[in-house]
């Protein structure tokens, strides 16, 4: 019974997801289609690409930062595996966010395993997959999965372990019971190298007809830090930016990040400035009747400026973070207090803190520990 | 008869009166057939709701402004029947997640689900999609959040979110990421007087430039407020000559007096008197934090420059914590104690440094 529930539904929405490629986003459009399309993570994909001509997989725990291709890759190896046809019934992709407790993972689970892998390996495509006698189970964000229903996953596990491989994605290794990791070969995914990164945004942008510079791709680079989903969803705002505009104008790095929420470089420096942070090359604004920087006035003005600009707290710590972090002059005593204040404001904000108060705390005690 | 803020609201992109370069954005995306999700962001009172107003009706013409109000129910897990009202035209849909409670995603997700599911039945409508607009997404769960960020992607055929915040700070990565980041900034003095003209020229007066200036300094950035700042005093003095008095509101002026009150005594008997305002301000629905700030910079206004960054480095201290805990009166009134302890110490190494 339940059965014919999980295809009907999967089918179901098989159908609803039906999107027209000009509206795709380009994540989905240039997710990798097979192992070798993945960029980077070399180790992973010489491993994977035995397995995939042994076509014996052990159980597997992707881990590593977000947009660094874990999902991508599972998916690909899974469609590699056993084609297009037999995809839909051989892998079940379950995400731990719309978990509903494990009761319903384990129904699902049992549900699927149930039925007996039955398969032609020569597909409607013409190709030949290897079509190995087992499932595939993918638990997409394994690690916000509470520690009882890991428990759960974990017999289902051993229950099913003659018909199934379960394949476990998550950003914290630490966050899997030792149980659930020590049966799972493990695979680290490392933030993809600016190379890397360049040479796939290069060719999706030649793909889609857009024009990038080095610069903006620098910038791409740079705001995104080695999450490849966010590069190209950047990458994909910018274009529409710039096709948008009449005439089309070339993509800037300062359209970018906007996009991302950057806070201009000119008016962190400006600020940093406020705070009687020497900054090379800060807008020197000569305004005679402005209270003396430093003083409590002037820095609580600067405050309710930026709030009024409508940057966000958060962003605007992490880039005074970087300057303070990086500056030249500054001595580790007076960083490592500026670092203490950092920390506490980050904690703050996270619990819902007001932000221009915070702001204001932050900027008062940086100027306190470097004068 | 209504108010001057909405009765001269702008209701198109190219009647915006400042921010062109986002209105042409605006206008040229809601032409390109490919709209994204977005989410703008910016202070209050800087033109928001109005710029996803016009942009709704670049989108989908004129007929977005006839809206219903429908009141819906939905089951909370717990099989609750939480009663909430929509407001919807043909085209989109606005939901307040705060109307919802502690149930916010359950809401987000029926609705967003229901809406994803169902075409644009209307043959002449200019959209395939329908759009939900996301009213202070800032206070969405982190569950709800969760619930939008898988919705954003499926259903990208026949949706779009529009997210309307003050701040990007509160919402998770994922959603910020799938979403094309505006940010509204709060107009500065001279587009403000521009606005301020447009209105008193409507209206129809004529606006004394003193006039205009004094109501934008006191506005904060907060075109709204300076409307309807501009609103009142025309009707207490037509001609708007002479020195204008802004009436605070009622609340703000008794903040000052809670101001007032704790630097000009430090006693157990006047942290009483303190506290009973507090109560009074609270019983009005003043938020704390609004309390909180308001008596914070009014009083650092009114000390030595060495007592300043103390005192407002105890208000964040006492403000977040507010939000942790549960009593608010408690930590207003720790702030206070706190104060008025550094305020005597003040005086007091002064009064002993005099001796030496
Ligand atoms: N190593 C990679 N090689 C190629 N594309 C990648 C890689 N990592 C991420 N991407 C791109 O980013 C998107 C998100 O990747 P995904 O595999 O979902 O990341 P996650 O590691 O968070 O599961 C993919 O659709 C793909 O376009
Ligand atoms: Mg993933």
């Amino acid at each position: 019974m339940s059965f014919f529930n999980l295809k009907g539904a999967s089918t179901k929405t098989a159908q609803k997801h039906v999107v027209d490629p000009a509206l795709q986003p380009w994540v989905e459009k240039y997710r990798p289609k097979t192992i070798d399309d993945v960029s980077a993570q070399e180790h992973t994909v010489t491993v994977l690409r035995k397995a995939l001509t042994s076509t014996n997989l052990p159980h597997m725990l992707f881990y590593g930062p977000p947009g660094t291709g874990k999902t991508s890759t599972i998916l690909a190896l899974a469609r590699q595996l056993f084609g297009p046809d037999n995809f839909k019934n051989r892998v079940l992709e379950l995400n731990a966010s719309d978990e509903r407790g494990i009761a319903i993972v384990r129904e699902k689970i049992k549900d699927f395993a149930r039925q007996t892998p039955r398969a032609e390996t020569v597909s409607s495509d013409g190709k030949t997959y290897p079509c190995p006698p087992y499932k595939i189970i993918i638990l997409d964000e394994a690690d916000s999965m509470t520690q009882d229903a890991q428990g759960a996953l974990r017999r289902i596990m051993e229950t099913y372990a003659r018909i199934t491989r379960f394949c476990l994605v998550c950003n914290y290794v630490t966050r899997i019971i030792e149980p659930l990791a020590s049966r799972c070969s493990k695979f680290r995914f490392t933030p993809l190298d600016p190379d890397s990164s360049t040479s796939r945004l290069t060719q999706i942008a030649q793909a889609e007809h857009v024009d990038v510079d080095s610069a903006a791709i620098d910038t791409l680079i740079n705001t995104s830090q080695g999450d490849l989903r966010r590069a190209i969803t950047y990458l994909q705002s910018a274009s529409r930016l710039s096709a948008s505009t009449d005439p089309p104008t070339p993509i800037a790095p300062v359209d970018i990040q906007e996009i991302a929420g950057v806070v201009p470089e000119a008016v962190i420096n400006d600020f940093a400035r406020t705070l009687g942070i020497d900054v090379e090359g800060a807008m020197q604004v000569d305004d005679s009747a402005k209270p003396k920087d430093g003083s409590f006035g002037s820095i609580q003005k600067k405050v309710k400026e930026l709030m009024r600009e409508g940057f966000s707290a958060t962003q605007i710590l992490s880039q005074l973070h970087d300057l303070v972090v990086h500056h030249p002059t500054l001595n580790g005593r007076q960083k490592s207090k500026c670092a203490l204040v950092f920390a506490e404001a980050d904690k703050a904000l996270c619990d819902g803190a007001d932000e221009e108060l915070w702001i204001l705390e932050v900027g008062l005690r940086v100027h306190k520990a470097i004068s | 008869m209504s108010l001057w803020v909405d009765q001269f609201r702008p209701r198109t992109l190219d009647s915006l009166h400042y921010h062109h370069g986002l209105s042409a954005r605006l206008k040229s995306l809601a032409s390109s057939g490919d709209f994204p999700h977005i989410l703008f962001y910016g202070p209050s009172g800087a033109g928001k709701k109005t710029r996803i107003t016009c942009t709704l009706r670049e989108l989908f013409g004129p007929g977005v402004e006839k809206l219903k109000i429908d009141q819906r129910i939905f089951l909370s897990p717990s099989k609750r029947k939480l009663e909430i009202n929509i407001v919807q035209s043909n085209f989109h849909i606005e939901i307040t997640p705060s109307d919802a409670g502690n149930y916010d995603r359950v809401v987000i997700q029926e609705l967003l689900k229901e809406i994803a599911q169902t075409q644009q039945v209307d043959l002449n409508a200019k959209q395939r999609f329908k759009a939900v607009v996301i009213n202070e997404a800032d206070s969405l769960s982190r569950d709800a959040q969760a619930a939008l960020r898988r919705t954003m992607e499926k259903y990208m055929s026949n949706m779009r979110i529009i997210l309307c915040a003050n701040s990007t700070s509160k919402l998770i990565a994922p959603i910020k990421s799938r979403c094309l980041l505006m940010r509204v900034a709060a107009p500065n003095p001279q587009e403000m007087e521009e606005v301020l003209n447009y209105v008193a020229k409507r209206a129809p007066f004529t606006l004394p430039p003193e006039a205009a200036k004094k109501i934008i300094d006191d506005s904060g950035g907060n075109l709204r407020k300076a409307i309807l700042v501009l609103e009142a005093l025309k009707m207490q003095s037509p001609d708007l000559s002479g020195p204008l008095a802004i009436a605070k509101p009622d609340w703000e002026t008794y903040c000052y007096k809670v101001a007032d009150l704790i630097v000009s005594e430090q006693s157990p008997a006047r942290v009483m008197e303190v506290r009973a305002k507090f109560y009074e301000l609270l019983s009005h629905c003043i938020p704390p934090t609004v309390i909180l700030k308001t008596v914070a910079e009014r009083v650092v206004e009114k000390v030595d420059e060495s007592l300043k960054a103390d005192i407002m480095h105890w208000a964040a201290f006492y403000e977040v914590r507010m939000r942790l805990g549960s009593k608010k009166i408690y930590h207003l009134e720790a702030w206070v104690v706190k104060v008025m302890s550094l305020y005597k110490h003040f005086f007091y190494d002064m009064d002993m440094s005099s001796f030496d």
